[in-house]
């Protein structure tokens, strides 16, 4: 500490007072600048899809099934199937979320080692590439569970050991695991230690304090939480390549094991593997506008949450 | 003795003798355990994504034998074309590379899709060939294979399975051909290449916004400014990837004038959008963390506000900022989408960051749908893949311990 | 002091390695109100949450002696602290009604004792709440919210709350110090009421307090008991010099 402020020392107690300040300007200018461009950037992205999907973002585009050889019409069974998906990952994810967040808050103490490497666990999930979980929904779900169910019980007929909605699903709750269990974590910890008290003091167990008192203060963390994962599945492409994601389906998936189509690998393959991709741009653009106005909004609707949760707290 | 109190006896051994709960126990032993499944899960992300490339780790006898048998029955070099192979194990095709890496020098047995007229007419040399071509179009790859070459690599194709390995550090990565190359060093070369440039762009922009954002806005600014710059971090990778192929490539192109359409350059760019984020919501909690003494000192010496943040506050800040980056690098290194559509998707090792590249993650998303389960290809991209998973763990965990030891030290003086 | 309710013997609280209680050694009648006094940070605080084991939940805590209560010491390792607590009842600074109607406040403990018949809870809530002195002005709004009550009230309810798992001792932990003086006076004579079916220990600071409702008041000071003895003579007659200094207001 010390050191730091000595040199700074010599440079704050140098002559030069006005040339410093034109580099103060200088400099304050750059941070400026650099906050100014990343906001620029991000509306420059954000108006030019508005603007380029804005003429075929419609109620017919959204409601209807692409068609001509996805050149043309809607986009309903990737908003289907992007559906389904995140309400599938979100049954697998939020109990499992919300239990490993109780158990780092409730019941883990402070000094556990093994709470030290559940922290790190679901870190380190957070930053693993999201294509990882694709390959290990395709090696484990797909390859292992599915295959081996297969073997075990539908003597070996292909049912599960291949790409669906189900495997996908479960794959994009492994990724946006994390992002419960911070959401969660964060509501757990702002559930006032006096209510807690209050709860054992009346002679109520720990199960009983958690599910009388913690978890009703938490519900919406949970559904911040929900809300920032359902987002954050919605908008993933990588996970779900080989796990499930389908090229162009006749009609919506009919029960787990079917294949599903999804918006974001929609904007994929219609912008790089189209069969006329000037033809089919007022789409692409139409489709990730979709896409943008779904994670981006329920973004905000999180973001809303969170913030009364913290006022609320203080 | 509790005679005004005749409705309580309260107070012995018994009633308060220690009670078994179940549904307490229970809830705590399943709680441990869902806890322990997170885990329990990256040890299986590790395993069943290294469980799939093992193959290429297995040197021994039954790889060998197939080895020894495919030589035999092409020991004449005239059956090499209208052989059709069945055996689809591609650790028995290849050989030992020659030390030129030209890809003549393999002896290889072909595929049922191979036309043998194609063989003796082929040009020498590939490598000129624009890289694009390597992966689509395999049979151009077929090179002639003078009479002693092939005993040449006949012979080495006793030597075993390892030849995938060798291929490795190599710079070609040709997975689909007669006699599939893996590269890696190409693919390696690539994703460094785009990391580069997208940290070079969003490192400084994210890093300076947030001490923006941190040291000088003031507060209503800070509070408009963050969750708007957070914001980016909404936007699905796809959807910059989609706009990055778009919208930038073109814009690029019109500006610079270089050839290639999609390359390391537009996907740095897309992918700093991408890294911005996370870089700038880390380093600004790191800079919001910096003790306040600091700031008081310093200003209390006389020096002005930006002489505080970038010489007093910056560098206190720094570990965290290092972490940031790291995080930054690790998401670049790892992002799919981006690189996919992006990029270009050619595996060319050139210098200039206008042409274009392949990274690692890109070579997953894009070949992974069309390998054959337990094919070299396939078990080499889950190969890939653990290198990946390797790779962000050992990052994330230089991030969180060695700059935590850091910061303690520097805070509290330990 | 005949009806001894709680015997402390040689009761010692360390945080981590710092000792913050040091050999407490005092009897705690029955049906009396014992008060704690002394300077802030001086254990009086940590001592009554020593008596229903609060002080389990906090991390890096150990405690050696014994804290008999009728003769069973609650430290034993096998005694159940769930049940201690529920018998040992606890009143906090700070009112911490749950953020439910004042009905699911009152019939928290009920409840999670099992009693799940509608009309034995109402009946637990009426009775809760008329000892608490607080029925007539809630009985019509019980579905109300509790955070919508005065400070005051919140308070009252918090110890109608705990009546309602019908404990034998009520530990007050300076339970009117952030009201003001109506309310305070209020929760006195609820404590005047109280005593007569309770044992009440209460933690105070203010040493009119102590005087107006204790019988016994014990004096703290750095993690030790000084003094203990009846009210009167505590404040009156002394016999340790810091506890007269601190009575007299020289320090604290």
């Amino acid at each position: 500490m010390n050191k730091v402020i000595n040199e700074s020392e010599d440079h704050f107690f140098s002559s030069k007072k006005s040339i410093s300040d034109i580099k103060g300007t200088f400099f304050v200018g750059i941070t400026q600048l650099a906050v100014i461009l990343i906001i620029a950037i991000l509306f420059v992205i954000l108006g030019i899809i508005i603007y380029q999907g804005r003429s075929k973002f419609s109620w017919e585009f959204i409601s209807s099934f692409p068609t001509n050889g996805m050149t043309e019409g809607g986009i309903f069974p990737a908003l289907i199937g992007t559906f389904i998906l995140v309400i599938v990952m979100s049954i697998a994810a939020v109990p499992f979320g919300t239990i490993t967040a109780l158990y780092l808050t409730e019941y883990a103490s402070e000094n556990s080692k093994f709470a030290a490497a559940v922290r790190f666990s679901v870190r380190t999930l957070a930053v693993v590439p999201s294509i990882i979980f694709g390959l290990f929904g395709l090696g484990f779900f797909i390859q292992f569970l599915g295959a081996g169910a297969d073997t075990a019980f539908n003597g070996g007929e292909l049912r599960w050991g291949q790409p669906n909605i189900l495997w996908a699903s479960l794959t994009m709750s492994l990724l946006t695991l994390p992002v419960i269990i911070v959401s969660v974590e964060e509501a757990l910890k702002t559930i006032p230690r006096e209510l807690r008290e209050a709860s054992l003091a009346l002679g109520a167990t720990k199960w009983q304090t958690i599910k009388n008192v913690v978890l009703p203060g938490s519900v919406s963390g949970i559904m911040t939480g929900t809300i920032l994962a359902v987002s954050r599945g919605a908008g993933e492409v990588a996970p779900i390549l080989f796990t499930g994601a389908a090229y162009y389906l006749a009609t919506l998936p009919g029960s787990l094991s079917d294949q599903f189509m999804n918006l974001g690998y929609h904007i994929y393959i219609m912008s790089t593997q189209s069969s006329d991709v000037e033809k089919t741009m007022p789409i692409q653009f139409a489709t990730t506008l979709v896409l943008l106005i779904l994670t981006l909004s329920l973004n905000v609707v999180a973001v809303l949450i969170r913030s009364r949760i913290r006022r609320n707290a203080k | 003795m509790n005679t005004q109190m005749p409705i309580k006896q309260t107070f012995t051994e018994e009633s308060l003798k220690k009670q078994f709960r179940l549904s307490e126990f229970l809830a705590e032993k399943i709680i441990s355990s869902v806890a322990f499944l997170s885990i329990a899960i990256i040890f299986l992300i590790f395993i069943f994504v290294f469980k799939e490339s093992l193959p290429l780790f297995s040197f021994g006898s039954d790889a060998k034998a197939k080895t020894e048998i495919n030589a035999t029955t092409e020991a004449k070099p005239e059956t090499y074309g209208a052989e059709p192979t069945e055996e689809l194990k591609p650790e028995s095709y290849g050989a030992e590379p020659t030390e030129e890496l030209k890809p003549e020098s393999y002896g290889d047995t072909p595929k049922e899709d191979l036309k043998p007229e194609t063989y003796g007419s082929e040009p020498v040399s590939q490598e000129d060939l624009k890289p694009e071509a390597y992966g689509d179009t395999p049979k151009e790859d077929l090179t002639v294979a003078s009479a002693d070459e092939t005993m040449d690599a006949v012979s080495e194709n006793q030597e075993g399975a390892d030849k995938t390995w060798s291929t490795f550090f190599t710079t070609e990565w040709v997975p689909v051909s007669e006699n599939p190359r893996f590269g890696l060093l190409a693919l390696l070369f690539g994703t460094l290449k785009v990391t580069i440039i997208a940290m070079l762009i969003a490192g400084p922009l994210a890093v300076l916004a947030a001490l923006y954002t941190s040291c000088f806005a003031s507060k209503r600014v800070k509070e408009i400014i963050k969750p708007i710059i957070e914001m980016l971090a909404a936007f699905p990778s796809v959807v910059i990837g989609f706009f990055a192929l778009m919208v930038l490539a073109t814009f690029f192109q019109d500006v610079f004038g270089y050839e290639s359409r999609l390359n390391a350059f537009i996907g740095g760019v897309a992918m700093a959008l991408a890294a911005i984020p996370i870089i700038y919501t880390i380093s600004e909690d790191a800079l919001a963390a910096v003790p306040k003494t600091y700031t008081e000192a310093s200003l209390a010496l006389g020096a002005s506000k930006w002489q505080t943040a970038f010489f007093v506050v910056l560098p206190a800040a720094t570990p965290g900022i290092f972490a940031a980056l790291l995080l930054g690098v690790g998401r670049v290194f790892g992002e799919t989408m981006i690189a996919l559509m992006a990029t270009g998707n050619a595996a060319l090792s050139s210098l200039n960051p206008f042409e274009s590249v392949r990274t690692f993650a890109a070579t997953i998303g894009s070949e992974m749908a069309e390998t054959v389960f337990g094919d070299t290809h396939y078990s080499v991209l889950f190969f890939i893949g653990s290198l990946l998973f390797i790779f962000s763990f050992a990052l994330n965990a230089v991030a969180e311990f060695y700059v935590k030891g850091k910061l303690l030290k520097k805070f509290q003086g330990k | 002091m005949k009806d001894i309710k709680i015997k402390v013997n040689d009761l010692s609280l360390y945080y981590g390695e710092k000792k913050a209680l040091n050999e407490i050694t005092m009897d705690i009648p029955a049906n009396k109100v014992t008060a704690l006094i002394g300077p802030s940070g001086c254990g009086k605080s940590t001592f009554l949450r020593c008596i229903n084991r609060m002080n389990d939940l906090m991390p890096s805590v150990s405690i050696t002696g014994k804290m008999l209560v009728e003769g069973v010491d609650i430290y034993d390792r096998n005694v159940d602290v769930v049940n201690i607590r529920k018998k040992i009842g606890m009143v906090f600074q700070k009112s911490n009604p749950f953020p439910k109607s004042i009905y699911e406040n009152v019939a928290y403990g009920p409840r999670i004792n099992g009693i799940k018949d509608k009309t034995q809870l109402d009946e637990i809530v009426e009775t809760s709440l008329r000892q608490a002195a607080i029925w007539d002005e809630l009985k019509d709004r019980l579905d109300d919210s509790a955070l919508g009550l005065s400070g005051g009230q919140q308070q009252r309810l918090c110890i109608g709350r705990t009546l309602a798992v019908s404990p034998d001792i009520i530990l007050m932990d300076e339970p009117a110090s952030a009201l003001d003086p109506i309310s305070t006076s209020k929760i006195e004579e609820l404590i005047h009421q109280l005593k007569e079916q309770y044992t009440i220990i209460i933690v105070t600071h203010n040493m009119q307090q102590a005087a107006r409702t204790s019988d016994h008041t014990a004096f703290f000071y750095m993690g030790e008991l000084i003094e203990m003895g009846k009210t009167n003579s505590i404040f009156t007659k002394p016999v340790q010099k810091q506890t007269e200094d601190y009575i007299t207001g020289r320090f604290g």
